[in-house]
């Protein structure tokens, strides 16, 4: 008979030793940590420094009781390891989790309870959330469940995509809010499934990697809050608050219900990568759903609570992450779990990058001062598995410390750079005196990443936390109230301008003029060096009615209304125009900070900075006019970029060219559409080439080449 | 809940008719009945039509079953796939490896239509 690769080769430790209440066992393997199917059986493997005893707590899938309590024989302890192989078990059909015992005694940072069954921090699965926002029944003792499965997802001839940063057009969004309108018109709105029959409106954008909000499983149920308008219960939406790291959330996926996450997120990851879509996952590691000594014993707490978590002399939680508790990051052991963490989402889910949410706490020591050459952060770096994935760091903390700029990158680690958002929200309303460092922000801050290089700057103007575009140029002030927190959340510096009514008007003119200035923000985005990031919707007005920090809300709120698509068709029509042109002109994305050195071919410098007259910008406390001129050094192109941030029009003397070359007009946002911006490569010859009036609030970018376009009108 | 399997042979190859649930209980059975059909090396169908659930374990064994016909060169078609166990496969990445009834019907369909 032939032998199939299907059956399974003899091992001598597929055989049990051992029997402990009525199950056959042997010793485990002490890793990988986890539950891991092995001939015959499941292997289980949980590291606690301080337990006295562990035990193996089986239940079958949903029920309420355990099928089985195994104690782990004091044999199969290597270390403070706990291992043991399982024979017999239907590995589909249980789920399990542990019983730590040990001291408690919550000043020296151990708070053991033997009564309490714990989830294993490397559970690939969780039950008990398996469909979004079903209410949980919180009389069960056991609420987040561990459970097996296999990494055995086919993942075809599919290879990380390995995009240059500096290529990268980042899309922020929330893998549920994508999808869940009912206008998203998908099969499974809401879901990981959905989200991939998204993967077309993705590609035509032109983005080339998605960022996504947690996805590791978090409890959405877990907020306190109702609407004080409406009186309807209120979520954990964004899903900051992590339950189990390993895990992708079931609420998040169609086939959750039936266990299924880890294929439905692979499917998806896969088609995004074929698409040519990198994914980025936002991850949650300052912090974890336990809280500080008030909140909740899931895992981490019950296991070892003084490896985990930063705790203060007298056993309390240190807070740098502002939601109770600090995770241990620069533990050894803490450092390898993270560790582990992300090569498991590389190796078992093929994942691009990672965005660390308050990842200034990743640099802070066992007792919280930040360290000048963290261990984590170096470790991250240097990882074999995780060589080439892309790291970006939110650079602050809750607890004061500020690193944009600064923070440890050992040349891999770009920031989200928020200078750069403060930066151009002020020079967009119109601030006097931002000129000069918006100069500096567009031209990738080298002064923050002198020795970096422009892709360490990841440039946006909104993310999920704030204001969308469209709110941006809609309210002056948050409108917070339908958080339940007499609108005391959310962040107050929002450099915003409702530009002359707050909220929503029938004002013609405030309209014209708040759809110029999002055409603006987009303008400058898109055309500065750096790694630009586009949050969801914000290419359709996505608005949340003046709400900047909708962590709680699963509703219209947060949701992409699809039929903004149709409805904003401008506006999308000209992010997709800008991202194209970004495309095609590599000095808007070079890595080198620009020095002002001459371009031989040219005799123009590779940036120069101009005003109303060329050649001299204004760089006075009262100016709100800047242009940019760029040469690459592959082509001939010129790329010119005017922004006027004042009430006022300005004649613009450009800058002249080398023989043969003249400027076309790409972009004019004062312009009404379709004349406000054309297909790059088919922009429009001026016909006074030396000058171009610019509108009040207005972005101009016009290109320098040697073609001249047939068609001079044609947008 | 079990599952009963029957083969159907004709000319053009094996026809295996599974009944009930494909789980981490039945996939084992399925497996036993499926693999020495794949090593005879006649085009095999496998008819789902009355099966009204495919957990992760029997998708699995599925494709296990796929790739043992892949090596040996043999063609594995699935009939009757019912809507909710079609979008748990395509949901889950599974279908894409698959040739369905459905889909060869469309394709010959269009052949005709393409050569008349």
């Amino acid at each position: 008979m032939t032998e199939t690769r299907s059956e399974q080769v003899l091992r001598v430790d597929a055989y049990p030793t051992h029997e402990v209440g009525g199950y056959r066992v042997r010793a485990g393997k002490p890793f990988p940590f986890g539950a891991n199917v092995v001939p015959g059986g499941v292997s289980f493997s949980v590291f606690s420094d301080q337990a006295t005893s562990m035990t193996l707590v089986i239940f079958k899938r949903g029920e309420p009781e355990p099928m089985a309590e195994l104690e782990f024989p004091e044999e199969f302890r290597t270390g403070s390891v706990f291992a043991m192989t399982v024979f017999g078990l239907d590995h589909e059909n249980i789920e399990y989790g542990y019983r730590a015992d040990g001291p408690y005694d919550p000043v020296t940072g151990h708070r053991f309870d033997a009564r309490q069954v714990l989830s294993d921090p490397y559970a690939r699965l969780i039950a008990g959330r398996d469909v979004w926002g079903v209410e949980p029944d919180r009389s069960r003792g056991y609420q987040y469940r561990s459970r097996v499965c296999l990494q055995d997802f086919d993942w075809g001839d599919d290879t990380p995509l390995g995009i240059p940063a500096e290529d990268l057009v980042v899309y922020e969004t929330h893998v549920r809010g994508f999808t869940r309108h009912p206008s998203s018109q998908v099969t499974a709105p809401g879901t990981f499934a959905g989200l991939r029959e998204k993967i077309p409106y993705l590609k035509e954008l032109g983005i080339n990697c998605i960022e996504l909000l947690p996805v590791f499983e978090f409890d959405e149920s877990d907020n306190p809050r109702t609407n004080p308008e409406t009186g309807e219960q209120l979520f954990d939406y964004w899903g900051y608050n992590t339950v189990s790291f390993f895990a992708p959330k079931a609420g998040y996926a169609a086939t959750g219900r039936y266990g299924m996450q880890g294929d439905e997120f692979r499917t998806l990851i896969k088609d995004l990568h074929a698409a040519g879509i990198e994914v980025i996952l936002d991850v949650v590691f300052n912090h974890t759903a336990e809280g500080n000594e008030q909140g909740p014993t899931i895992s981490f707490k019950g296991l070892d609570n003084a490896t985990y978590y930063m705790l203060t002399p007298e056993g309390y939680y240190f807070n740098f992450s502002g939601t109770g508790n600090t995770v241990n990051c620069n533990h050894p052991v803490v450092r390898n779990y993270v560790l582990d963490c992300l090569r498991h989402w590389v190796a078992d889910y093929h994942i691009d990058g990672f965005r660390f949410d308050l990842a200034a706490i990743l640099g802070r020591a066992l007792d919280g001062t930040p360290l000048p050459n963290p261990p984590l952060l170096e470790l991250l770096a240097y990882d074999p598995v995780l060589r080439h994935t892309k790291l970006i760091a939110e650079a602050w903390d809750a607890g004061g410390l500020y690193e944009v700029g600064n923070f440890p990158a050992y040349g891999r680690w770009a920031e989200w750079n928020g200078k750069y958002r403060d930066t151009v929200r002020s020079f967009l309303k119109g601030d006097p005196g931002v000129t000069g460092e918006l100069a500096t922000r567009i031209a990738g801050s080298p002064d923050l990443y002198a020795t970096r290089g422009t892709a360490a700057s990841v440039n946006f103007l909104t993310a999920h936390d704030g204001f969308t575009l469209a709110d941006l140029v809609s309210y002056n002030d948050k409108h917070n109230e339908a958080n339940g927190e007499n609108n005391g959340d959310g962040a107050n510096d929002n450099n915003s301008w409702n530009c002359g009514a707050e909220g929503p008007t029938d004002d013609p003119e405030i309209n014209a003029l708040r759809t110029r200035q999002m055409k603006n923000a987009l303008a400058i985005l898109f055309t500065s060096q750096g790694i630009p990031m586009l949050l969801a919707g914000d290419e359709v007005a996505r608005t949340q009615q003046g709400n900047n920090n909708t962590y709680c809300q699963d509703n219209e709120l947060s949701w992409f209304d699809w039929d903004q698509v149709d409805d904003n068709a401008e506006l999308l029509r000209f992010t997709r125009e800008m991202i194209e042109f970004r495309k095609h002109h590599r000095e808007l994305r070079s890595t080198a900070h620009p020095t002002g050195q001459v371009r031989e071919h040219l005799g123009l410098p590779d940036i120069s900075w101009h005003g109303e007259r060329a050649w001299q910008p204004d760089w006075s406390a009262e100016s709100r006019l800047l242009a940019v001129a760029r040469c690459g050094t592959g082509d001939d192109d010129v790329v010119y970029v005017a922004m006027n941030a004042h009430w006022e029009s300005h004649d613009l003397e450009l800058p002249a060219l080398p023989g043969g070359r003249s400027w076309h007009l790409f972009a004019d946002t004062g312009a009404e559409a379709p004349y406000d911006i054309r297909t790059p490569g088919a922009e429009q010859e001026l016909d006074n080439a030396g000058k171009y009036l610019i509108g009040p609030r207005s972005v101009v970018i016009l290109v320098g080449r040697t073609h001249v376009s047939d068609d001079l009108d044609t947008p | 809940m079990t599952l009963n399997v029957k083969e159907r042979r004709n000319k053009t190859g094996t026809v295996l008719v599974a009944t009930g649930e494909i789980n981490s209980e039945t996939s084992g059975s399925l497996l036993q009945a499926l693999l020495p059909l794949v090593r005879e090396g006649k085009p095999l169908k496998i008819d789902l039509t009355a099966v009204t659930y495919v957990s992760s374990a029997g998708l699995r064994t599925l494709l296990v079953v796929y790739r043992e016909a892949q090596h040996a060169g043999v063609a594995v078609t699935l009939y009757g796939v019912s809507e909710e166990v079609r979008f748990v496969m395509s949901a889950t990445g599974f279908l894409d490896f698959f040739e369905t009834g459905e889909a060869v019907a469309a394709a010959a369909k269009a052949k005709a239509k393409a050569a008349r």
